[in-house]
């Protein structure tokens, strides 16, 4: 019977092969499980982005770009399965949206060879691109994040926040537990206390937690969450009348997903963002055009302009554009995972860029170099207005405090290289 | 007509007491050590490594080393994923303090520690009995669990409170880590799986594997007859552990890597094994293997097939394979509550017999 099967496998597996030179892009996506109300837009607007780019362009460059979608569910065995059956086809770069999942991938794609983009996710000393050739996490970082919103409060209180009690409220997993360190050094220079509060996976559960919100009454509450984690907590915090505007979540916390099911009671939920919300953006008229009237839209087709999707599509975006990059260095449109490498790390966004993308002021600009592979840690703060059923930007860029962090970058990034003996770069 | 025992005449003890009496099962069992061992290792790639027999391989040992605690010795355990934890953290802290010892020292460590481990949790045993050891067994999960969550020392104070697997060499050749091969890794994965289901095949055989099951069959008349139900538990949890444990320590540092407790060692872990054990059949080597590479190779198998083989969207596969992988262990389970390897059982029966049965 096994023989059977492994027969039937392989003729599977070869009847699922790509056509040659095409520029395969594998989406690690996440359309099932506790995490599906995150993964289905961010799965969507990449995909839609790709289509887009084949229908009005012609491809990159002239080669067709070629998507590739395996379910991963969030979980890490199936990642890796997802990672091991699709880098045989010529994938030119991962964007698995799970730190697991990253983690498990950072030696693998540095032994393959294969650049590793974990946009505001991975690991956050991924930034340091001395240590990590192949990992790239820009625009932006989890410890950037939780800098952000520590800078958000200190405005909102005109710069003192000694003595404010901030409560985290996160994911206990590698993803949740990442900004703990970055919140402790920040809790020691501005003299805040911390309060930290696991939810364990998938979230459903958080009675407890919230309780102990109640009693011990925290100035602010910073959410770590993700999936069905964040409209339990958002739902929580209204249950115990915890007030809106003080609770922030991370860029992960902060979808349409997240607050309509609590409805009007999460009006005033902040979180970050590292791009706009909304649909106000001339791209739309063209994925209109090209990709929904022409009946190529992802999935079920009901998520375009919500926060994931158009992270999902920027994702998307950064990708062709390092790809485009790499086809000018090189001066050849088929491209390799190495030369992909090389396209990303000389990835230039500029405003004339993003305005000729239809993406005017959609993203912070930035440049990606041999030394850092993080940009330079911009994020917005968002709110939920429930009235009106959308987010609104309501600060302008906000700098994360590199003083903190870039030491704790290097920190973090040279127990990795000693660990792994990997030398420096770039020198 | 080929399958049977006559003409098979055995002429020492040692020929009568072997494990296969029939010599069609003997070249069976050969032919499969020649492909997993002649043929296998040198076509195996990436992906069939990774996604197929390494996983298989390891779910294996994990179900073997359930099935001697509630197969053979009927001791119910929901503990497996937190055991299997044990493993791993301790192969990550003996590979990462001893870095010069070799990787196989440290996963049979891992596996000595676990054991110690069970033999601790399996105290309780000696005082209750079915569903309220499971809820006893429930707790060990979810406290070592939140063990490794919470005490930093485990995962070496890494911000993220993941461990990771550094790459650990036998003989020059990488077994662990991104460099190591596909061959390399199912090779020692298949030698752990060969050396544990003989020794587990033979001590179920034994002195001991008796003591289990008869404590299995019924514990007071056990003792009457003077089975000692401290030493036969102790031991069942024991030894089951030690498989777990192995199978724990492999699957962190051969398999994936890199885990993070919650998600790699949480409770769907222990039900998974658990369902292996009563999908495969209890009390029965070979229906370890059978349950692992059901509940292993068939989500494979139908997502290759449903989102490969026919292009269907992901989303959907995902569910269908939920539904009908369910249906499947449902439909079995009806068919043969004694799991597969009762059918295979019911199997060698019928060729026995055949082509004249009465």
């Amino acid at each position: 019977m096994k023989s059977k099967l492994t027969m039937l496998t392989a003729a599977a597996v070869m009847a699922a092969g790509p056509a040659l030179a095409d520029l395969v892009f594998p989406s690690l996506s996440y359309r099932t499980g506790p995490y599906a109300a995150n993964g289905i837009p961010f799965a969507d607007g990449y995909e839609d982005y790709f289509t887009l780019v084949n229908q009005r362009d012609g491809g990159i460059g002239g080669v067709m770009a070629k998507v590739i979608e395996c379910e991963t569910g969030y979980n890490t065995e199936k990642g890796v399965e997802c990672y091991e059956s699709t880098k045989g086809e010529g994938a030119l770069i991962y964007q698995p949206l799970s730190t697991g999942i990253t983690y498990q991938l950072i030696p693998k794609v540095t032994a393959d060879g294969i650049p590793l983009h974990t946009m505001g996710y991975g690991r956050t000393s991924a930034k340091n691109g001395k240590t990590f050739e192949w990992v790239f996490n820009y625009p932006a970082n989890y410890w950037d994040g939780a800098s952000i919103a520590v800078n958000h409060i200190l405005d909102e209180n005109g710069g003192d926040i000694s003595g404010k009690k901030i409560a985290l409220v996160y994911h206990n997993s590698a993803y949740g537990k990442e900004p703990i360190r970055t919140l402790e050094e920040l809790s020691a220079k501005h003299g805040f206390d911390l309060t930290l509060l696991p939810v364990d996976h998938p979230g459903q559960e958080q009675k407890s937690q919230w309780l102990q919100i109640r009693r011990e009454r925290p100035d602010y509450v910073v959410m770590w969450g993700w999936g069905v984690m964040n409209q339990v907590a958002i739902q929580e915090a209204a249950n115990i009348r915890f007030p809106m505007e003080n609770f922030i979540g991370v860029w992960w916390s902060g979808s349409e997903n997240d607050v309509k099911p609590v409805g009007a009671a999460a009006n005033g939920y902040k979180a970050l963002n590292m791009h706009m919300p909304g649909a106000d953006f001339p791209i739309y008229d063209d994925l209109k055009t090209y990709v929904y009237d022409a009946g190529l839209s992802s999935g079920a087709g009901d998520q375009a302009g919500t926060v994931l999707y158009n992270r999902g599509m920027y994702a998307a975006m950064l990708a062709v554009e390092a790809a485009k990059a790499a086809q000018e260095i090189h001066g050849t449109a088929d491209i390799t995972p190495a030369m992909m490498r090389d396209g990303m790390e000389a990835l230039n966004i500029t405003e004339e860029k993003m305005a000729e993308l239809g993406l005017p002021n959609f993203g912070p600009t930035f440049s990606v170099s041999c030394e850092n592979h993080g940009g330079d840690g911009l994020g917005i703060v968002q709110q939920w207005d429930a009235a009106a059923g959308k987010w609104n930007a309501i600060t302008d860029y906000i700098q994360s405090d590199a003083s903190v962090l870039d030491a704790l970058i290097a920190e973090d990034s040279g127990a990795y290289a000693a660990e792994n003996n990997i030398a420096e770069r770039c020198n | 007509m080929f399958y049977r025992e006559a003409g098979d005449f055995k002429t020492s003890y040692v020929n009568d007491s072997q494990t296969f009496p029939i010599q069609f099962d003997r070249w069976r069992y050969y032919a499969v050590l020649f492909v997993a061992l002649g043929i296998v290792p040198f076509v195996i790639n990436d992906y069939w490594a990774s996604a197929v027999f390494v996983p298989f391989l390891i779910y294996s040992i994990a179900a073997i080393g359930l099935n001697i605690l509630t197969g053979y010795c009927g001791q119910v355990s929901l503990g497996t994923g937190g055991f299997m934890a044990v493993g791993a953290y301790a192969v990550y802290k003996l590979m990462t303090a001893f870095p010069e010892v070799n990787i196989i020292f440290h996963v049979l460590g891992a596996g000595i520690i676990t054991a110690g481990v069970g033999v601790l949790f399996g105290l309780p045993s000696l005082r209750i009995k079915g569903f309220y050891l499971a809820v006893a067994t429930l707790a060990a999960q979810f406290f070592l669990v939140w063990l490794f969550n919470k005490v930093p020392w485990f995962y070496n104070y890494s911000a993220s409170g993941q461990i990771s697997a550094p790459e650990r060499t036998l003989a020059g050749i990488a077994l662990t880590g991104p460099e190591a091969s596909a061959t390399a890794k199912y090779l020692v994965c298949l030698g752990f799986v060969f050396v544990l289901a003989w020794l587990a095949r033979n001590l179920t055989r034994g002195t001991v594997g008796r003591s289990w099951m008869a404590i299995r069959d019924m514990d007071i008349a056990a003792e009457i007859i003077g089975v000692n139900p401290l030493r036969a538990k102790l031991t069942a949890f024991a030894v089951s552990s030690f498989f777990i444990g192995i199978a724990g320590a492999l699957f962190f540092a051969v398999y994936l890597g890199a885990v993070e407790v919650g998600e790699a060692f949480g409770i769907n872990k222990s039900f998974l094994v658990l369902f292996m054990v009563i999908i495969g059949g209890l009390g029965s080597i070979f229906g370890s293997f059978a349950g692992a590479a059901f509940l292993v190779l068939l989500p494979v198998f139908l997502k290759n097939v449903l989102v490969g083989g026919l292009g269907w969207p992901t989303d959907l596969a995902a569910h269908l394979e939920l539904m009908i992988v369910g249906g499947l262990i449902v439909f079995f389970l009806i068919a043969e509550p004694h799991g597969l390897a009762q059918l295979w059982r019911l199997a060698k029966e019928k060729l026995r017999l055949w082509p004249f049965p009465h």
